[in-house]
This record gives C-alpha cells, structure tokens and sequence, in this order.
C-alpha cells in the first residue's frame, strides 16, 4: 500500500480536471440559484477553477508567469466583490426580497 | 502523500463547492466557500505557491467572505430560502445539462492534450530552490519588473472601486428638504 502511494502521484492534469469540474459546478450555481449573493460565491469557485488552473500549469511548465496572473485575478475579484455587494445593498434598500427574478426594471 | 493531500484537499473543494450551490441558507453557503477555499489553498502550497496561498486564506477566507457575512447580516437574509420552486421551466435540468457539458469539454481538451503538456516540464518544479522564500522572491521580481505598470494600474482599479462603492451605498438625500 504504501509503494502504491509513492508510485501514484498526482500529476497537474488531475488538478486541470479538477479546476474544470468546479468551473462546472459554479456554472450550474450561477444558472440555478436566484439569490444574488449566493450567485457572487459561485462566480468566486469559478474564479478559484481558473486560479487553480492557473497555478496547477504554473508548476508544470515551471514559469511564474501563472502564479502572477493569479494575483491579479484576486486583485480584481475582491474590488468586484465590493462593488457588486455595493450594487446588492443599493438595490435591496428599494425592495424587500432579495431574488434576480425580481429586478426585472430593464425589461423591454 | 503527496496523493493523500491532494485526495483530501479536492474533497474538501468538491464538498465545499456543492453546499455552495444546494444549501438553501445563505450562512450555510458562505460557510462551505470558506471549506472550499481553503482546499484550493491547499493546493496552492501542494504546488509551491506559498505565498498565493497565504493570499488566498488572508483575501478571499478572511476578507471576502466576511464581507459575504456582513452583506447577509445587513440585508436580514439569514433565513432559508425555498428552493423547491422553479420559476423558469425546466431550468434545472438545462442548467445541469449545460455545466456538465462545459465540464467534459474542458476535460475531453484537457485529457486529449495531455501529451503535449507533460513533455514541456516532465512535473519539474524549477520554482522551488533550496530557499523557503524562493517563491515569494521570483514573483515579487517578476510583479515589480515586467508587470509593475499593471501592478500600479491595479491600485487605480482598487481606488475606483472604493470610491464607487461608497457612493452607491450611501444614503441619497432627498433634494428638496435642503439638507
């Protein structure tokens, strides 16, 4: 048991099918749920899919390149957390519910 | 061990990611991306990334999802919502139907160009030098030297966001009671 746990290391392409099954399943929260806050965490696990990708790659490749855009992509996430709770909080001061469906102002 | 780490790490984001999507208390919810997380900082430092994980526990664990916690505080939604209704027809299954089918695309790509991939580094990690701060060294070299302008520019975008949000969030006076 334990030389098959030495043999068997994961390689990055396990983490690359990883990172994508999360992307999958933050997708399919984004489509499902219908309270905002809870669609900002799924785009956050799409966010992490992508870093983890990212840095999964990073270190195969052996380049920091990876690593950097990773910091800026929590760069821009948290700045894209804050406006769009900035966002959630305005609209929710006019309205009592808080689900998608009903912020239908813009509808032709 | 290595195996061990990443079995329980991708566990715990996998697990963290579905409570995510079907708890129906928005508490519940952020408490699971917290687990999830953590597991991607967990395999941040499985790659040598020490100082992106540390990033990642400090900004998006600590920070952003407190602010998750304060945004549901504020706005009293701590209670469950029902989630048996479907509002659009069918939307579920479609839902299901189409993040599956991005899944096995990014994985049928990512399985068919697997040969490709492992010959560039064969799994070496050049990053990693006998130094413990080698990581946070090369990436600070690498953000300071060829991506400093974006690194400034980043700033800008944290300022614009501050700005912005504080005045959306902020109470608009009625005009006409001259106050």
């Amino acid at each position: 048991m334990s030389t098959m746990l030495s043999v068997v290391q994961p390689t990055s392409t396990w983490y690359l099918v990883l990172s994508a099954v999360l992307f999958g399943i933050g997708t399919i929260g984004v489509m499902v749920r219908r309270n905002p806050l809870i669609m900002f965490m799924c785009i956050e696990l799409m966010l992490n899919a992508v870093n983890l990708s990212f840095v999964a790659l990073s270190s195969q490749i052996a380049n920091i390149d990876g690593q950097v855009a990773v910091f800026f992509v929590l760069v821009v996430a948290a700045a894209e957390v804050v406006v769009g709770l900035g966002i959630i909080v305005s609209i929710m001061r006019r309205r009592t519910t808080l689900t998608v469906d009903d912020m239908s102002g813009l509808k032709g | 061990m290595e195996l061990f780490v990443f079995v329980v790490a991708a566990a715990m984001v996998l697990a963290g990611a579905l409570g995510v999507v079907t708890r129906s208390n928005p508490v519940h919810a952020a408490m699971s991306l917290v687990l999830t997380l953590f597991g991607i900082a967990v395999m941040f430092v499985a790659h040598n990334a020490h100082f992106l994980a540390a990033v990642q526990v400090i900004v998006y664990a600590g920070a952003i999802v407190v602010l998750f916690l304060f945004v549901i505080m504020l706005l009293g939604v701590d209670k469950a919502e029902d989630l048996s209704v479907e509002p659009i027809t069918n939307q579920r299954p479609l839902a299901a139907i189409i993040g599956v089918g991005i899944s096995s695309i990014v994985i049928a790509a990512i399985v068919s160009s697997r040969a490709g991939l492992g010959a560039v580094g064969e799994g070496v990690n050049e990053t990693t030098v006998d130094s413990p701060d080698a990581n946070i060294r090369q990436l600070a070299r690498v953000i300071f030297s060829d991506n400093v302008f974006a690194f400034e520019i980043t700033s800008v975008l944290l300022l614009v966001a501050v700005v912005g949000t504080v005045v959306m969030a902020r109470k608009t006076k009625s005009v006409g009671t001259g106050k």
